[in-house]
């Protein structure tokens, strides 16, 4: 489904990602873990296409397209989905609005009929109910005064009526307490299914307690230094960082 | 500069009779003034930004029959839906008793056409007519005075409260062409009073024409006065209107100032807060597009203690559009413990489109608390980036940016149907589309 070869990117002149490799099967759950500015964000966003990254090496595939040749909203159409570490605020646009917007773009591109406002919120209720969220917050502006967990709540809203092939998820874990990790990780296996693959980025081992990966990566440098099995997420928690990047890796 | 046409017009007035002593003095001091001053240059401060020269030279006759073909068809997209409301008619500058419907009556709330009130309400008319808005202080609304032939008087009693809001509705049709109306209004407040009035400006076609309006709001004690302006006028027309208001103690002045018409519009929303723990709130949403210029000038004056001043204007400019804000606060030396906050946010939409926004805060007390701030910005390319990843297209994701930075002020529009229909038209002016937010 997915296949990077070499990656290399830069940001503001600055090298991040130094030859990233990287295969995702269909039906894969691949985790990637790493000290903080090992490059876990950056890789996220050039595969979503932020135009603030340069792309200066290597080859992204998917589905056996050049992934880095579209637009960030042809990747969406064809079915690739960023859980941000920084959801964005957009005030004065309500979340409904958005996530039927975005529906419906994406059944555009595919050639699919749009679905009208009372179809959607039949498809909304259903969500909702899968991420525990409220329905008042279909009213509220995107993530506008949302908080942290509620923003990150929202990400996998839009993730399960967007039903992606290939969902990326960065650092959603973080700064949530257990109860909405759990509704997190009840999002992501809801999605699970033998077409569909998930890459969740993650700084610890806990979520992965829950969304149980088939491959570990660790990234450190803008390299993967490291992979293997979901045990070694454990070795990972129980060892530090340093065990396989060691000092100068985690500081840079 | 040619002012001909409308020197014409005003000696055509002055000729004029039928009309009480007061009235006769204050239109000849209205016509003197014009003739003496003629319409600003550039060189005119107030005027450094908009050129009224497109105006001077317009060759347009103050229009005496409405003629027309405006039918309740072709009024019905510019009522709100509101059968109750109060709502006057205008057709080409001339009031039309067919189309004007009474709504619900409130106690102790009048309002008439400037002709009827003439009979019924001399002694209000004499009273305020020209003493809120100073007949000489500019050419714009000493032409009015000098000319206007209709209008509406609104008075509001001692504790009189208009459980609907009443609706003035201008509109232009084709017979307006080449054409000028000087639509004068008159709302009087009286103690502890309330109101909310609608004043729209709207057109049914292209036609080129001039309407140059003037308001007076008198205010007295604990008066509230919530006054929304609608300009839509013709993409081809002329628009200069002033909207001057004078606050008693503890009363509130609420203005909304919505502008998408005309080839230039020109609002003045200008209103002195003279007496204390008084509060005004000036908000206000432009947009315009192609060659459009729409100005708005405010003027906030603190006079006395203890007072507050709101004011969010927000403008969307695209192609070559020609924005102006100034917003002008004066606060008197006893003007002590004045609460005043200013903003002005543009968002341009093309490369070749321009805002010229300028605040202007005289502060002569020293305990106050007055802030402004002007941003003028293009689409955020974060929301941007956001909205694409989840499939949106960058047009579409641009249209809904551009909506949301204006539905932004129209949030404070408190009543719901105008707000409501505001927001439907900002969003199919950006999206082509009418589906609600
Ligand atoms: N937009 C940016 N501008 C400048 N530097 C950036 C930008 N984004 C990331 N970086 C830098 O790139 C490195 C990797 O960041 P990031 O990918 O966010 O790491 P991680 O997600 O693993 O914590 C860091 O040193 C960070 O400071
Ligand atoms: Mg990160």
């Amino acid at each position: 489904m997915l296949k990077i070869q070499g990656l290399r990117a830069t940001v503001s002149d600055k090298e991040i990602l130094k030859g990233i490799d990287l295969t995702v099967n269909a039906g894969e759950v691949h985790a990637v873990m790493g000290p903080n500015g090992s490059g876990k964000s950056t890789l996220a966003q050039v595969l979503a296409g932020h135009p603030a990254y340069t792309v200066t090496g290597g080859s992204v595939e998917f589905d056996g397209e050049d992934l880095l040749e579209m637009d960030p909203e042809v990747r969406a159409q064809k079915g690739v989905f960023l859980a941000f570490q920084y959801p964005v605020e957009i005030p004065g646009v309500s979340n409904a609005y958005f996530l039927r917007t975005a529906y419906n773009e994406i059944r555009k591109a595919r050639g699919e009929e749009e679905v009208d406002p009372m179809d959607f919120l039949d498809i909304m209720e259903q969500k909702l109910k899968m991420v525990e969220m409220n329905d008042v917050m279909l009213n509220r502006s995107v993530n506008t005064g949302f908080s942290g967990g509620e923003k990150k709540r929202n990400e996998i809203l839009q993730m399960a009526v967007l039903e992606p092939k290939l969902a990326i998820l960065d650092e959603t874990d973080s700064g949530l307490d257990i109860d909405a990790l759990r509704v997190v990780a009840n999002g992501v296996n809801a999605l699970r299914r033998p077409d569909r693959s998930t890459i969740v980025v993650t700084h610890y081992q806990r979520l992965l307690n829950y969304i149980v990966p088939d491959f570990v990566h660790v990234l450190a440098n803008g390299r993967i230094v490291k992979s293997g099995g979901k045990e070694l997420a454990l070795e990972l928690e129980a060892k530090g960082y340093d065990w396989v990047t060691g000092p100068q890796g985690a500081a840079a | 500069m040619t002012t001909t046409a409308f020197l014409d017009d005003v000696r055509a007035a002055t000729e004029r009779d039928g009309e009480p002593r007061w009235l006769r003095d204050l239109r000849a001091r209205g016509a003197e003034r014009f003739a003496a001053v003629g319409f600003p240059t550039t060189r005119d401060e107030d005027w450094k930004y908009t050129s009224a020269a497109p105006i001077a030279e317009l060759d347009v006759r103050a229009i005496s029959e409405p003629g027309g073909e405006v039918t309740r068809a072709s009024i019905a997209p510019y009522t709100f839906g509101q059968d109750g409301w109060t709502t006057l008619v205008f057709v080409n500058g001339r009031y039309d008793g067919e189309l004007s419907t009474a709504g619900l009556a409130s106690a102790g709330v009048r309002v008439m056409p400037l002709e009827q009130a003439r009979e019924e309400m001399d002694d209000v008319l004499r009273d305020a007519l020209g003493s809120i808005c100073d007949v000489e202080q500019n050419a714009f609304i000493a032409l009015n005075t000098a000319l206007f032939a209709d209008g509406a008087v609104i008075h509001l009693g001692k504790d009189a409260v208009a459980t609907a809001p009443i609706h003035l509705l201008f509109i232009a049709d084709a017979a307006a062409a080449k054409g000028a109306s000087h639509p004068r209004v008159l709302i009087v407040a009286e103690r502890n009073s309330k109101a909310t009035v609608l004043e729209s400006y709207v057109a049914t076609g292209e036609a080129v024409y001039f309407t140059n309006a003037v308001t007076e709001v008198s205010l007295a004690d604990g008066a509230s006065v919530t006054h929304l302006k609608i300009q839509r006028e013709s993409p081809r027309a002329y628009h200069v209107g002033t909207i001057d208001a004078r606050q008693g103690r503890d009363s509130h002045f609420v203005s909304f100032s919505f502008a998408t018409g005309a080839a230039l519009s020109r609002t003045n929303v200008w209103t002195i807060l003279g007496g204390e723990g008084c509060g005004a709130t000036l908000n206000g949403l432009y947009m315009a597009d192609g060659t459009q210029h729409v100005d708005h000038q405010t003027r906030i004056e603190h006079q006395k203690e203890n007072c507050y001043s709101r004011e969010v204007y927000r403008g969307v400019l695209d192609d070559t559009a020609h924005g102006v804000f100034n917003g002008k606060v004066y606060v008197h030396p006893e003007a002590q413990k004045t609460d005043g906050k200013q903003e002005n946010h543009t968002l341009l939409l093309s490369p070749r489109a321009v805002i010229d926004t300028k605040p202007q805060l005289e502060i002569f007390a020293d305990d106050v608390k007055c802030t402004h701030g002007a941003t003028v910005g293009r689409i955020d390319n974060t929301s941007l980036f956001y909205m694409k990843s989840r499939g949106v297209s960058a047009l579409r994701a641009r249209q809904l940016l551009t909506y949301a930075f204006a539905a932004d002020v129209l949030e404070q529009i408190e009543l719901e149907p105008v707000r409501a229909s505001l927001e439907e038209l900002t969003l199919a002016r950006f999206t082509g589309a009418n589906a609600a937010a």
